[in-house]
């Protein structure tokens, strides 16, 4: 069984979206993943929509692009996954954040019930 | 928008094992098959420091019989058949007939006039139509025997000590590429000390009917299931070069550092391998992100080539690729290779990346 905390949003292209603005990827996406190894992440100050592509996770198969769950402005990244991207695996609500969002608008999202039934 | 109809999926006698084993299955070759059981990293260490079982069965078998069987070896194939002796097996090239390779195979030798030939999965009609079509002149029957087997490799540093109390031969006598019969937990078998892991092992040819009880108690003596990520990993470490990624009807053969494979005897398609190929492929290492195929390797700003395969190698740390460039910049030391827009320098590393 798969975690999905039940105070995020989450994305049917599997990021998750918390009220301060903190994005990262479900533990189901990390799962279906294996084991990342590189994470590209966006400059700090970058205007983004909704559904834009704005980060890349790399596991050692394959490179699989990140969307926005929200439009906003990029106000912080997770620095910790340049030396350690297989936090995403281990702790993707937790240490394995991506960045975050001063947020001005959310996108099509779910709630954790919603999710969890579309990816049961 | 169409809808383009599709063939559906084929299954090896394995397929139901897969499943009840949690496997992740994928559509390989035409074939349903598992990528990962129980995660591409952990199969991958346990083919490098113990050992692990792969479902080969997708492969396809033609027997070559025949008292011209020799002969049409001889022309069809690079490499020399006739150093061949019952019980041994050889790594030979098909050629094409307009440059390229139609498939790079395996040819095990069972007795006089008597070979099977084993072809990678997505090529099992290709081939099986351009060898019909040059038989002409010889004496040589083939059958497609790719339904009749269930394949299975066992790779890994263990392999042979893991195996060796179910067997009953003395598994110390045979060398690599040695290819025999023997009973393994009873079944009727043939072994082949062959594999594309870098690592020792052995590929067991057994009826497809009794695949499944010789997969499942291959696990139970303690052998991991190992998917196709896995063994994509482990190929590409050992710098192995796979149909389809390195090899194509359309990359000239000796692109690749294979170029032993060709001996110098008439065969079809001789003309093309004689002029001498434009690129090359190298072995790089990045140090951080991971390249994949197709990306453009560039000298000096100006593209060279492109990644053929590339990965996160488990064993070595870092970011691992195969790419095919230029033969003028192939003896260069650095590159850069363009990810997302970006260029990131890559060093070149001799292949094999790993060895065993």
């Amino acid at each position: 069984m798969t975690n999905t905390p039940s105070d995020l949003k989450y994305a049917a292209s599997h990021e998750w979206l918390s009220d301060d603005g903190t994005v990262g990827i479900t533990d189901f996406a990390q799962e279906q993943l294996g084991d990342v190894v590189y994470v590209e992440l966006p400059e700090v100050g970058r205007v983004v929509e909704a559904g834009e592509t704005i980060a890349v996770v790399e596991s050692v198969k394959t490179a699989s692009d990140i969307y926005a769950p929200a439009s906003g402005t990029v106000t912080a990244v997770n620095d910790a996954l340049t030396a350690s991207p297989e936090l995403v695996n281990s702790a993707p609500y937790e240490g394995g954040w991506l960045f975050r969002l001063d947020v001005t608008g959310e996108g099509d999202l779910m709630d954790a019930g919603a999710y969890t039934s579309a990816n049961g | 928008m169409t809808d383009t109809p599709t063939e559906p999926l084929k299954r090896t006698p394995l397929h139901a094992a897969h499943l009840r084993a949690g496997a992740r299955m994928v559509p390989f070759g035409g074939w349903d098959m598992p990528v990962q059981y129980s995660g591409l990293k952990a199969e991958h260490d346990a083919v490098r420091t113990g050992a692990g079982v792969f479902d080969v069965s997708h492969m396809g078998e033609f027997r070559v019989t025949g008292a011209g069987a020799l002969a049409f070896l001889q022309s069809v194939t690079t490499n020399d058949v006739s150093k061949l002796r019952p019980g041994r097996a050889q790594y030979n090239w098909l050629p094409g007939v307009q440059g390229g390779l139609v498939d790079d195979i395996y040819i095990y030798m069972v007795a006089e006039g008597e070979y099977l030939m084993v072809v990678n999965a997505g090529n099992i009609a290709k081939d099986w139509a351009h060898l019909n079509a040059h038989t002409a002149g010889f004496d040589v029957q083939l059958t497609d025997e790719s339904d009749r087997w269930g394949l299975m490799a066992v790779q890994g540093p263990k392999a042979a000590e893991l195996l060796q109390p179910h067997v009953n031969v003395d598994l110390s006598t045979k060398k690599k590429n040695a290819y025999f019969a023997a009973k393994l937990f009873g079944f009727g078998v043939m072994l082949a000390r062959t594999g594309y892991t870098g690592e020792d092992g052995f590929e067991v040819f057994v009826e497809a009917s009794e695949a499944e009880p010789v997969w499942d108690k291959l696990l139970a003596i303690g052998l991991t299931p190992a998917g196709l990520g896995a063994r994509d990993t482990l190929r590409l470490e050992a710098g192995f070069p796979l149909y389809g990624h390195e090899f194509s009807d359309t990359i000239h053969p000796l692109s690749s550092t294979y170029a032993w494979v060709v001996k110098d005897k008439a065969h079809v398609g001789r003309e093309h391998i004689s002029l001498a190929p434009a690129h090359k492929l190298i072995g790089l290492r990045l140090e951080r992100v991971p390249v994949r195929e197709g990306y453009p390797v560039k000298v000096s700003g100006h593209v060279v080539g492109h990644v053929t395969s590339g990965t996160s190698s488990p064993t070595l740390g870092h970011p691992i690729a195969m790419a095919l460039v230029e033969a003028a910049h192939a003896a260069a030391d650095t590159f850069d290779v363009e990810v997302r827009g970006k260029d990131h320098p890559a060093t070149r590393m001799d292949l094999p990346f790993y060895k065993g």
